[in-house]
């Protein structure tokens, strides 16, 4: 549309200045904070140059955080992905009743990580939940799937993924609706020769719905923060803690806001390649549409 | 025999997949006594305990939680949606220099680790003096979803024939007279499935009300439920009530408009 110069920007006005300063600003706040000692309360800071990251890299719970945060990444992109295809293809076939297994299997992607985390810690719960209740049944000795460091970031990981995967499968059954039916039944239902298939020719069609679910996940996984807050507050012992909820201890409940800030700038940096990588599919579907 | 095997297994698929409401559903009606002494998570309730779900509203004060978080989402969604339909106008349309710049900028946004906002987020508040009030939080999810609002009725604005308003040009409505008269109805539909996908992301948000809220009279339901635990963590069935209450209406708006939640959810995957 034709116009004067400074149209576009009047209707831009208001939702850039608010983008401004609830988003851009912080981000560049945040990112000078990483190299100060604030403790969010006195009025003056001291830069400190490199100190907190310096610091971070020597501290014990900061790298387990960051561990956790990738075993959360392989979780969600590496797992959960691929299951959500499972479920989408198994979904996606010609049945009667169909919709309604969709529909019952979409449900916990409504349901926020706080639910989600409450409906998981009784299920977890060591000596009379639900699952070690069942594992009884087998005559399986009880798992304490909370309390002991070595299993509490997959217990984690578990519960979220009950959402995630049912994500995953709403992405790919968009994009199955783009592949013949044929095919894609073809490839689920006949023994020989469907592996190929599936390989060569519905999974390189479904590569957009991959592309988007690949990043979400891995982007989500980063964001991974209130079931952990939930179900442990990171413990015990810090063993499943992730880095957004390190972030949370160390600047709301230590008041270290700088150091704080250095691990959020870190989150950054490892989410900045996707940002990037997303973006730049964005404008290559730009550069494809004009 | 395929077609019996095919259907055993997805609906084995799908039972133990809804296990887990299953098991909170059934822990929410049961008595304290039937849950510790049989442990049979997975049976339905002998007796039917209606009163775990008043204890919960009631004593838990799970009904203030739950109206806050409705003035809280409200408002929220219709701002957003009403911001970014702005904003989404004029990426969407008009041809100026740093137009893919500010687009980048919001589809950046969108995509960023929550924690890079948090600091700068809690001591604005503060000094705006919205801190530990609904407007706060209002002001915060407003503005930050406008990230995502705006790339998405953007794209759905592109989709609209240009012709449309040449004529209207040369009859010389105005620009906003456009915008409001022409482009806005045409665009009621995606804000629709738009505004379904907003309004349970927003009834489910947890971290901010976590930062930007401190009075129990202005917590949302997810805060309350979090809450529940110090005090009634014994009480497994009151707390299975509380989180049935705090799943409800995300649950309902989805099954009642799931095909908008699905279309705004699934932008971007089907195509490119």
């Amino acid at each position: 549309m034709k116009g004067k110069k400074w149209v576009p920007w009047a209707f831009l006005a208001l939702p850039l200045t608010m983008y401004s300063i609830w988003v851009i600003y912080p981000v560049g706040r945040t990112l000078f904070l990483s190299f100060t000692n604030w403790d969010g309360v006195s009025r003056t800071m001291r830069f400190v140059g490199l100190e907190n990251f310096k610091e971070l890299f020597n501290d014990p719970y900061f790298i387990t955080s960051l561990v956790n945060n990738f075993k959360w990444l392989i979780g969600f992109a590496l797992i959960c992905v691929p299951a959500g295809l499972g479920v989408a293809l198994l979904l996606d076939q010609k049945f009667r009743g169909n919709k309604v297994y969709k529909t019952l299997i979409y449900l916990p992607m409504t349901l926020s990580f706080v639910v989600i985390g409450q409906i998981w810690s009784w299920i977890l719960e060591p000596r009379s939940g639900a699952l070690n209740s069942f594992l009884a049944l087998f005559g399986i000795k009880g798992i304490s799937w909370l309390s002991d460091p070595s299993i509490v970031t997959y217990s984690l990981i578990m519960a979220a993924s009950w959402r995630q995967i049912s994500y995953a499968m709403v992405l790919y059954l968009a994009g199955l609706k783009g592949v013949p039916q044929e095919l894609v039944e073809a490839a689920t239902v006949d023994g020989a020769g469907s592996w190929k298939r599936f390989w060569n020719v519905v999974l390189p069609m479904l590569r957009p719905a991959t592309v988007v679910a690949v990043t979400v996940s891995i982007i989500d996984s980063l964001r991974a923060f209130d079931i952990v807050y939930v179900l442990t507050r990171g413990g015990p012992f810090y063993s499943s803690s992730v880095m957004a909820n390190y972030m949370y201890i160390k600047a709301f409940n230590n008041y270290r806001m700088g150091y704080g800030s250095s691990i959020a700038t870190i989150q950054f940096l490892i989410t900045l390649g996707f940002i990037v990588f997303y973006m730049r599919n964005v404008l290559k579907r730009e550069a494809e549409r004009e | 025999m395929k077609k019996i095997l095919f259907y055993l297994f997805a609906t084995l698929l799908v039972v133990v997949w809804l296990m887990p409401f299953v098991i909170s559903a059934f822990t929410s009606l049961k008595s304290m006594d039937e849950l510790m002494l049989e442990r049979k998570w997975w049976s339905p309730p002998k007796e039917i305990r209606l009163e775990n779900y008043s204890t919960a509203w009631n004593n838990a004060n799970m009904g203030r939680y739950f109206l806050n978080t409705f003035i809280i989402t409200i408002p929220s969604v219709l701002g957003t949606l009403f911001l970014s339909s702005l904003g989404a106008f004029a990426l969407a349309w008009y041809d100026f220099k740093f137009s893919k710049v500010v687009l980048m900028v919001f589809v950046g946004g969108m995509l960023i680790p929550f924690q890079m906002l948090l600091i700068p987020v809690y001591r604005l508040s503060i000094s705006m003096g919205v801190y530990d009030s609904y407007l706060g939080v209002i002001l915060f999810h407003v503005a930050f979803q406008l990230g995502f609002c705006t790339f998405f009725l953007r794209n759905f604005m592109k989709t609209i024939p240009a012709s449309i308003f040449d004529a209207a040009m040369i009859d010389g409505a105005g620009h906003f007279m456009i915008y409001r008269r022409i482009v806005l109805p045409l665009v009621i539909p995606a804000m629709a499935a738009l505004g379904i996908l907003e309004f349970t992301w927003i009834w489910n948000d947890y971290l901010w009300a976590l930062i930007l809220i401190q009075s129990d009279r202005f917590k949302p339901v997810t805060l309350g439920l979090v809450n529940l635990q110090g005090q009634w963590i014994t009480s497994w069935n009151v707390m299975a009530s509380g989180s049935i209450i705090a799943a409800v209406v995300p649950l309902v708006v989805f099954l009642l408009f799931q095909r908008y939640f699905i279309e705004g959810l699934t932008v971007g995957s089907v195509k490119g």
